[in-house]
Order: C-alpha cells, then structure tokens, then sequence
C-alpha cells in the first residue's frame, strides 16, 4: 500500500534510498544535500540498509569509490551538489566512459564564486557533457519518482550509462510537502535485478576494466559509449510509461501545460515550473493563449519532440537557471534555438536567465515575461536575444 | 592485426584479450639509448630483474642472459641499479630502427 507522508527533497530521496537499497553508497556530506547523507548513514546504522555506506574524505574519492563498486558489478548510488560535483569532475568522465550505471542524487545548488548555498542549475549544467543522462525535477514527488526510474534507464543493457537526478537546492531539499511514498516492495520490483556486462567480481572470465587507449582505439571507443546515450530515448520513454501504469505518474521527456492551443509557451525547468503553472492559470483567466513547457530530461536532449511541440508557437521565452559566459546563450536556450533550426516557420526565441544562487521568481517575474512575449509575437522581432530576470539593473 | 570497428567493442572500454601486453612492443617507445648486458661483470645478483617495469630482463636456467629489446623501453634503471664496480648493464647509443608495431 501507498504511503502519504510528509517530507522534504532530501528526505524523500533518502527513503527512496532505503527502498532500492544498493549495494553501495558512497558520498560526501556537502550543504544542501547533507541531510541524504546523514539519513542513509542512519539508516546502516539502524539497519534499515544492508548496502555498504562509505564517507570518504571527498566527493572525488566518493565517486571513485562508486566507479570502483560499480566496477565491482554492484547497484551504486551517490549524492552531492555544487563544489562537490563539480570536484567530482574528471571521475564523472570516467564513470560514463567505463558505462557504469551509477546513479547520483544532485540537489541543485549555484558554484563559487562567491560563495553561495542556495539553489541554482550551474552545478548539472556545467556537467552536461560528461555523458551522463540527466534528468530534472520540479518537486519532492518528481525527485523520489526520477530517482526510482534512473535506476531502471541507466542499468537497462542497451544504455548502462550513469544517471544525475537533479532538484532545487532548498527550495526543493529542505522544503516539505505532501509525498506518495510506494511500497518498499513494489518499488524494489519495479526495478528489477542488476546484470553488470563485466562485473569484476566474475573470475570465471579474464578482462581488464579501463586500460589505456592510443590514437588507434580512443575515437572508437568514444563513439562506443555515444551509443549508450543515443539508446536512452525510448528505454526512458518505456521506464516512464510502466512507472506511471505501476503507480499511476505516467512521465514522458517533459510536461506541457496548458499548450494546447497556446500561441506563447515559456519553457522552465524544475521547481520554478510550479511557480510558472499559477502565472499560466492566472494569464489563462485573463484570455491570454500561453503555456509552459516543462523539460525533465536534459540529456539526452529530447531536440525532435521539443521542437515538434513548440514549431506552433509565436514566441516562446526559454528560462535558464544558470548561465554559460560568452556563449551564444544560457545551456536550455541554445539546445532549443538549435532544434528548430530546421523548421522553415519556426517562433521567435528568447532567452532569460533567472535565479542565480537562489534568487527568487516569482508569478508577476513570469508575467512579465509574458507581456515581452506578447511584445515579441506583435512586432515579430527580438530586440534582446538574452535577458536576465529580477536584477537590479 | 585487424583492429575493431567501434560496433565490435565491448561495451565499458574493456579488453578480453587476457594478457595482450605480449603482442604490444613496448620496445617501439624506445629511444636514442639501450641497455647492453656484460655477462662477464655480472654477478647474478638479479637486481635489473627486479626492477625492470617491462619484464625485459631474459632469465634461462636461473641465471640473466641479456636484454629482450622487443620489450626494453630504454628506460635505464637496470644499468642504474647494476651494483657491480665494474657494470654488468651500461646503456649505450643505439641506431634507431622503425620497429615492427604489434606482432601478427
């Protein structure tokens, strides 16, 4: 039977933690995901887990450790945020390029400098090319259910590629909500047993994990673990479907809402979509055509189905809670802009980057953005490309 | 050897080829000097055997018999570990041939 309880992210994931019980967990406490850690260490000490706990003295030895377990053959998982992921670096590389399908639990939070705790999507964003899938989440719920399927995607033989769940740090991590727990049972049927290709625990064959490549074997094994990645797309599609005929939360690439028969769509990630959800009810009351387009998975970047659902719009504002100095614009926006590149009537795009290290959007933000579209779409042009969202100009 | 299309590998960069350091000559790093074995100083005490990081030291019936130059790198610890007064490994300038790559 279902349970509600009330939780915060960290919590949630936590008992998600307990559920799926890995072998191995290895992680670092670090500000604001702490609390996942201190909770599963708890819950070994308790004897709620039967998994192996290691704290080593650093994210990089974390995710070390988790490349050596998941080496190993064993179901792995970490959480970190921030400096942390972002000192796990060069090991993140190395855990896609081994295709090892470890999961990591991101809570959301900016990069120094300066130094700041509070939620932003630097941390994921500047990890987007290291091969990992990633997948964001807009509240506690989405968090525990994410984190539940990245098990199945990633371990899946066609993608054994790792998995970063992502939500807010703070506004997600450590505010509480109404959470739909399943059943310890279930969930852990849900996902199934784990079939490592080449566990290094099997003696019975003889294999080397990760030795040196030269020029006459890098660029092939390179586009090796490309495939990984390219063959996600509809095992998360399958894994989203079952999960929602399991415990009735269908999840596909990303969530529309109210696009119907919207001529305007802002496309936001994670918890500011809640937020955008009341500015689009409170737009819609006002007989204004607008919706939101919400991306849960950002790699692999769903490029098709994005454009398919926005190539009708007039203009369309993608927000990005981080920024990329000296790009042609912020993560989301260039993914996007790209995708409709190949369509002759495309929308008039926009970026804004919000947020930063916290900083709060709230619905008049959005309805603000709303009236620029509506700007846009009047005069079918677009006099700034990249804008920024409660700044003090 | 045929060397692998990307859609031939395993999956994860792994390398069932148990032991295929024999068909890859490290020898072919090698470089401007080599080592070249005195039997006449040597007094058997397997120091360069130790120390060797490729194997190269060729050992029959117990005793050293000199160098294996398909794998030697060249890297000249036996010749600095030699204890003998008189060395029994001393590096010397070598021609440099375009070695052979991996065996068939």
């Amino acid at each position: 039977m279902k349970t509600t309880k009330i939780l915060n992210g960290n919590q949630t994931i936590a008992e998600a933690v307990r559920q799926i019980d890995p072998d191995v967990i290895a992680a670092y406490p670090i500000t604001p995901s702490t609390a996942i850690v201190e909770t599963i260490a708890s819950f070994r000490a308790d004897g709620l887990i039967t998994g192996e706990f290691v704290c080593p003295e650093s994210e990089h030895s974390a995710m070390s450790v988790c490349i050596g377990a998941a080496s190993a053959g064993g179901r792995v998982m970490t959480a970190t945020c921030s400096q942390g992921l972002a000192l796990m670096w060069e090991m993140l590389y190395i855990a896609a390029g081994l295709r090892l399908p470890i999961v990591a639990s991101i809570v959301n939070r900016a990069l120094s400098a300066p130094i700041n705790i509070h939620g932003d999507h630097s941390d994921t964003m500047g990890a987007r090319d290291t091969g990992w899938i990633q997948i964001y989440s807009e509240n506690c719920q989405e968090a525990y259910d994410n984190f539940i399927q990245a098990f199945r995607i990633g371990e899946h033989p066609d993608v054994l590629t790792p998995v970063m769940v992502g939500f807010d740090g703070f506004i997600i991590s450590h505010s509480a909500e109404v959470v739909e727990l399943e059943e310890d049972a279930a969930v852990k049927k849900f996902i199934g047993d784990f079939k490592p290709p080449f566990p290094l625990l099997d003696t019975s064959r003889k294999f080397t994990v990760g030795p040196i490549d030269f020029t006459d074997y890098y660029f092939e094994h390179k586009r090796s673990q490309i495939e990984g990645i390219e063959n996600s797309p509809p095992v998360i599609e399958e894994v989203g479907k079952e999960f929602g005929k399991t415990f009735g939360r269908p999840y596909g690439f990303f969530e529309e809402y109210k696009m119907d028969d919207a001529e305007l769509a802002i496309v936001v990630m994670s918890s500011a979509a809640g937020t955008c959800k009341d500015a689009v009810d409170e737009l819609r009351s006002e007989g204004k055509r607008i919706g939101l387009l919400k991306p849960r998975v950002f790699r692999p970047f769903p490029h098709l189905k994005i454009a398919e659902a926005l190539k009708k719009m007039k203009a369309v504002a993608v927000l990005d809670r981080s920024s990329a100095p000296g790009a042609f614009g912020a993560p989301l926006f260039t993914e996007i802009r790209s995708a409709l590149y190949d369509y002759e009537k495309r929308p008039k795009l926009v970026n804004y980057v919000y947020g930063l290290g916290g900083r709060d959007i709230k619905v008049e933000h959005f309805k603000d953005v709303a009236g620029k579209l509506e700007r846009i779409a009047d005069s079918g042009k677009v006099d700034e490309l990249l804008g920024y969202i409660n700044l003090r100009e | 050897m045929k060397k692998e299309t990307w859609k031939e590998l395993p999956i994860g960069t792994v390398n069932t080829q148990a032991g295929n350091s024999v068909v890859n000559l490290t020898g072919t790093w090698r470089s401007g000097r080599r080592p070249e074995f005195i039997e006449k100083n040597c007094i058997q005490c397997f120091f360069c055997w130790v120390y060797c990081p490729h194997f190269a030291i060729m050992v029959k019936d117990g005793k050293v018999t000199g160098i294996n130059y398909d794998y030697c790198t060249g890297c000249g610890l036996c010749a600095e570990e030699c204890p003998t007064k008189e060395k029994a490994i001393v590096m010397v300038a070598e021609e440099i041939k375009l070695a052979a790559g991996r065996k068939q």
